[in-house]
């Protein structure tokens, strides 16, 4: 008797979820075989999931001024953050429609590949493996980075090999690790590293002394050196290790949702060659040069066949503004940081950004 | 002729005596209390020191609110007020109606109206909140008072009564039917480490008992089953179940159910993880149970679900009551480990203070005052369930 | 029976009523709920796991991601800060998690070894006549046991072990050992040629220690003669280095001390400051919890057994050996051995404080190749056999110490 009513217990504790999930799972297509990675509509999904829900979620890093950084009252800015209001400004006409996930380096992919957030915005470096075997889709590149190193100004060390015998600190779950190993294997100069799964235990460990020296994209260090004890204290290296195109990324499979956004940001670049911005876009709405209005969907319906609306570019310059706008309120004269343009600027002016045409 | 009974003779116990017993009965004895003395005067001297001096602790005071709710909405804290003050009139009236037998003062009861004063006049928070743990500490007496006027025999009520407030303090923290809702990435502090505690052992307790039967089952197949389930789950890590739970569940599940809530899933870890280990407390009070009960209980003729009910799950829990409260306060500690995945619990929060620019490298400040807040849980709660233990065992 | 044709329901009746009844008496027998009831829950079971395999499998091939073991083949490229083996970023995933491994088992075997010396000594202060040392191990314990271990290992090292001063002005410890945020350095013995023959002849004398002090023990028991056990061991130890001294006719070992020259300590071992943290946190968190179970234990022992004791005449260590420990054993050892389980597994937060142990390097994999199943099956087969030889072997240890039944 006893059995029997534990058996009962037992069968109905097991048979409710699968009920539950045998119900769900009759919804979703076929597996065996059928399906095909980037074709299956029901991936599709985002953009409409995007929509009906009225609002865009965001993976950033939230502790990287400049690129994404949340002070103590919650409000987040910088780059990468300025990208996805922008999205959101295309998708909804308003830039705060965005809810931010902060994700560390280790769980950004997992994060996006489950569906958590919808785009990752989180300087993230555009690499083959990453592309093909980790499941993600990477969106037109923002910002041309190399990985640098940091180091104190008085140790005096000049280049890579001054880092023989010494301790380098770096972050877990980056392309870090690997360049380093690469480029110190070539140069033939042994080193210890120390990997942290934390961006901020990573400078503690530095500022401690623990490591004479940090390695990551050079705008990260650029942008951490700022919260240093001692900014001036520390000097970064001109030797680049490797090349770092930061991009922002979305899931596998969804090519309705990476065309979408993926124009969107070309949007942003073109303006800037064609000198629209948020101050002007006005008077240019009003031009008669086919090529401005198509690009602010004046004319045309270039932004029906990306499922948005025509004139989602200009939405998105007038709200947030054009790249070349985003890049000097984050990261330009005005801030702490003061970089340059440098590869970063479009192509007219010597730099890398280049959209392809709008037709 | 009478003879006077009188008490033994007890030898004269002056401080000096005391000390001369205590600290130095034998040679070895009287090494040790100097080397520990030694130890001790210059162990607190240099931390008091330091604590006064050298440490700056204007961190902990600028983000009491970052530590205590989070990125809670500030407009909406009156929410999380009315939750903490439903829980603790709750406390006090099932802590009223359990010491009902005893005088109404105790050393205890001082105390702790000391602390709350204490508390309401020396901690740097702002008006609002002063007043608010002052209305809350008012109802916590008056619910005390009334606690020990209560019939026996409400027990029951009591427990239903949890469950309610249990249930409205979800809804009054998450939000939703009426209320306007707060996310689930905005939780954080020691919100989101008494919610994931809280909602962890509540949700492993039916697995937990489901699996201890099933463990002591005859079927075979479903004996080996909860081994299995028991012994994987006891042999990883805590901190692999929830990489199993952020990663891979989602990968597990269908298209429509992949979006799961980062919460939701850190909770599924723990429960997996916890239910293990009650299976294992709860199966001991099983087999503590004599034969002659369940022998009796068949004779009286009661279904095998009465019988589980009413006999056996009462006398089983009951014995392991220390050992069930034990692993709560094992779970409040390792919802710390949710910060390795990015949940902003108590100590994520911390790690994230901690790099807030203008505070950098306050490092033994902030790890002493959230080690303090966790240590107070649970020593509180362990002396509490002692405490609970002898006034149950002996009314 | 009369000869019209009754209506077909008066004779279904009666058979679907028999099969009711049969029906019934049925589910009213025990054995057929037993199997039923089992091959119910296999079944389920089994579609449960079918169920999840098929997800998997199919948001797998969503996502483009294959199933396989082969990536443990492919060079790993990222570098290992502390191996003990020698290891390079050319060397694959598979090496580079096999150096993890060893990292864990270096800190597990060592935090067993503390943890169990520094819990039975807090574990005997506790029940020390002493008030101040029982007060101290009480503090101790209560203050260990209730902060989460993750806490106490970021305690450990940013604000204990970074703090201390470069490796330009270290800490020196009776001049011998040197305490720097770059790790601690403490004197150790370097083994030269001959060494072998010492190593085998002092396994030898030890071995032979223990045997003839367990022997010396059951003299003193059996014929209540004189043990000297102390004497006897210590000789089979001398004479090992005196045999060894004889044939190689020199001493291999040299005592490598570190040397604070400039800026620099040369010599010594050196331990890394993430391993003494993560060391530190273990040891002091677990023995907190091996001091509890070992107070348990012994006041587990009956007094009756203390005062049978005194009353004999024997000395307080020969009781606490002799008659106390044997019998508090049996009530230690099973608490004992999940808590040495907890240490194996604890030591799994070494990710939180820099250390490459076997998690931290398998979580870098993941994030490498974006292998999560297979990646998670490793670390499981990992963590589970070494909590299985742990089990076995404390599970051996038990049984000997149980009463033995005549």
């Amino acid at each position: 008797m006893f059995k029997r009513s534990l058996l009962l217990l037992g069968v109905a504790l097991v048979a409710t979820p699968l009920a539950a999930c045998s119900q769900f799972y009759a919804q979703s297509p076929q597996p065996q075989g059928t399906a095909q990675p980037g074709a299956s509509p029901a991936a599709g999904g985002t953009l409409d999931a995007a929509k009906s829900r009225g609002r865009l979620v965001c993976g950033v890093s939230g502790t990287l001024p400049g690129f994404s950084y949340v002070d103590q009252a919650g409000k987040y800015s910088g780059l990468d953050v300025d990208i996805c209001r922008a999205v959101a400004a295309a998708l909804f006409d308003d830039p705060n429609a965005v809810d931010f996930r902060n994700l560390n380096a280790k769980e950004r992919f997992t994060a996006l590949q489950a569906g958590e957030v919808d785009i990752l915005s989180r300087n993230t470096t555009w690499t083959i493996s990453r592309d093909t075997s980790v499941g993600l889709e990477f969106l037109p590149v923002t910002f041309y980075d190399g990985q640098g190193v940091m180091v104190r100004k008085s140790a005096g060390t000049k280049d890579l090999k001054g880092l023989q015998g010494k301790a380098v600190c770096m972050e877990t779950g980056t392309t870090t690790e690997q360049n380093f190993a690469d480029q110190m294997r070539k140069l033939g100069v042994k080193y210890t590293p120390l990997v942290f799964d934390d961006a901020n235990a990573v400078y503690a460990a530095y500022e401690q002394g623990r490591c004479q020296a940090v390695s990551t994209d050079r705008s990260g260090l650029v942008s951490r050196r700022t919260t240093l004890k001692n900014p001036q204290d520390n000097i970064i290296l001109e030797t680049l290790l490797s090349k770092e195109p930061l991009a922002p990324a979305v899931k596998n499979g969804d090519s309705r949702w990476y065309d979408a956004v993926k124009w969107t940001i070309y949007g942003l670049i073109e303006a800037e060659e064609l000198g629209i911005n948020s101050q002007n876009i006005d008077q240019f709405a009003k031009s008669q040069d086919p090529v401005v209005r198509r690009l602010l969907g004046t004319e045309g319906n270039l932004g029906q066949g990306a499922g948005l609306p025509n004139d989602f570019v200009a939405r998105a310059i007038r709200k947030v503004g054009n790249y070349g706008e985003i890049y000097s309120r984050n990261l330009g004269p005005g801030t702490q940081f003061n970089l340059p343009r440098g590869q970063n600027d479009i192509w007219a002016k010597g730099g890398l950004h280049y959209a392809p045409p709008f037709r | 002729m009478q003879i006077q009974s009188s008490a033994p003779p007890t030898p004269p116990t002056s401080p000096l005596n005391w000390v001369q017993k205590n600290l130095f009965s034998t040679w070895y004895n009287s090494i040790l209390t100097l080397v520990c003395l030694a130890v001790i005067v210059w162990g607190l001297s240099s931390f008091i020191s330091w604590v006064v001096s050298t440490a700056q602790w204007e961190i902990v005071g600028a983000n009491l609110r970052l530590f205590f709710v989070g990125r809670f909405p500030h407009e909406l804290y009156w929410r999380v007020w009315t939750a903490l003050g439903l829980i603790l009139s709750l406390a006090g009236i099932c802590w009223g109606y359990i010491v009902r037998k005893s005088p109404l003062f105790s050393r205890t009861i001082l105390f702790g109206l000391g602390a709350l004063i204490a508390a309401i006049l020396l901690l740097p928070i702002e008006l609002s909140a002063r007043l608010w743990i002052l209305a809350i500490a008012i109802i916590s007496i008056v619910g005390y008072a009334a606690g020990r006027k209560l019939p026996p025999n409400i027990s029951p009520w009591l427990t239903a009564a949890w469950g309610l407030v249990f249930i409205v303090n979800l809804w009054l923290i998450g939000g939703g039917l009426g209320l306007t809702s707060v996310p689930t990435n905005v939780w954080s502090g020691l919100l989101l480490t008494l919610l994931t505690a809280i909602c962890g052992i509540v949700l492993s307790f039916p697995f937990g008992v489901l699996l201890a039967l099933g463990r002591q089952s005859s079927l075979p197949v479903v004996r080996a089953f909860s081994i299995l389930y028991i012994e994987v789950v006891r042999g990883l890590p805590l901190i692999g179940i929830l990489f199993l739970a952020q990663v891979m569940l989602p990968l597990f599940l269908p298209p429509y159910l992949r979006n799961l809530d980062r919460v939701l899933r850190a909770i599924a870890g723990l429960v997996l993880f916890s239910a293990a280990y009650l299976a294992e407390n709860i199966r001991g009070g099983l087999q503590a149970i004599p034969r002659g009960q369940f022998e009796a209980a068949k004779a009286l003729g009661l279904s095998p679900p009465l019988v589980v009910l009413l006999i056996v799950l009462p006398q089983a829990l009951k014995a392991v009551i220390p050992a069930i409260v034990g692993q709560f306060i094992g779970l409040l500690k390792d919802t710390s480990l949710l910060s390795l995945f990015g949940l902003l619990e108590l100590t994520g929060i911390s790690r994230s203070i901690l790099a807030q620019p203008q505070f950098l490298g306050r490092y033994a400040e902030v790890y002493l005052f959230i080690g303090l807040l966790y240590w107070l849980f649970c020593y509180g709660m362990s002396t509490a369930s002692r405490y609970l233990e002898r006034k149950l065992n002996v009314s | 029976m009369s000869s019209d044709q009754l209506p077909i329901t008066n004779y279904l009746l009666p058979i679907t009523h028999y099969h009711y009844m049969k029906l019934q008496k049925l589910l009213r027998d025990d054995r057929f709920w037993q199997i039923a009831g089992q091959a119910i829950a296999f079944l389920l079971v089994v579609i449960l796991i079918a169920l999840l395999w098929d997800n998997l499998t199919y948001n797998l091939r969503q996502l483009g991601i294959q199933l396989g073991f082969d990536f443990l083949g492919v060079q790993a490229s990222f570098d290992i800060g502390e191996t003990v083996i020698p290891y390079d970023p050319s060397n694959s995933y598979g090496q580079a998690i096999f150096v993890g491994l060893i990292n864990s088992l270096r800190v597990v075997v060592l935090g067993l070894i503390l943890a169990t010396i520094f819990g039975l000594i807090f574990g005997i202060a506790q029940l020390s006549d002493n008030w101040l040392v029982q007060r101290l191990a009480v503090a101790y314990v209560e203050i260990f046991r209730n902060v989460p271990l993750l806490l106490q290992l970021f305690f450990w090292y940013f604000a204990v072990f970074l703090n201390l001063p470069g490796i330009e002005n270290p800490i020196a410890l009776f001049g011998a050992a040197y305490l720097t945020g770059q790790g601690v350095f403490f004197p150790w013995i370097e083994a030269t040629a001959g060494a072998g023959i010492w190593l085998v002849l002092l396994l030898v004398g030890i071995v032979s220690a223990i045997a003839l002090w367990r022997w010396r023990g059951r003299v003193m028991v059996e014929r209540g003669r004189a043990g000297n056990q102390i004497w006897y061991a210590l000789g089979s130890i001398l004479g090992a280095i005196a045999i060894a001294f004889i044939l190689t006719r020199s001493i291999p070992f040299r005592l490598n001390l570190p040397q604070a020259t400039q800026g620099q300590i040369e010599g010594g071992l050196r331990l890394s400051p993430e391993f003494c943290a993560l060391l530190a946190g273990l040891v002091i968190y677990t023995s907190s919890y091996i001091a509890e179970i070992v107070r348990a234990g012994i006041l587990a022992v009956p007094k009756g057994q203390w005062e049978a004791a005194r009353a004999l005449g024997l000395k307080p260590n020969r009781i606490m050996q002799m008659v106390i420990l044997p019998q508090a054993l049996r009530v230690i050892i099973p608490p004992l051995t999940s808590q040495y389980l907890n240490l194996a597994k604890n030591s799994s937060l070494a990710i939180a404080v820099g250390f490459p142990d076997v998690y931290f390097v398998a979580s870098t994999t993941f994030n490498q190749t974006g292998r999560a199943v297979e990646v998670m099956l490793l670390i499981m087969m990992t963590y589970l056999t070494t909590s299985l030889t742990i089990s076995l072997v404390m599970n051996l240890y038990n049984r000997s110490v149980q009463i033995k039944e005549r």
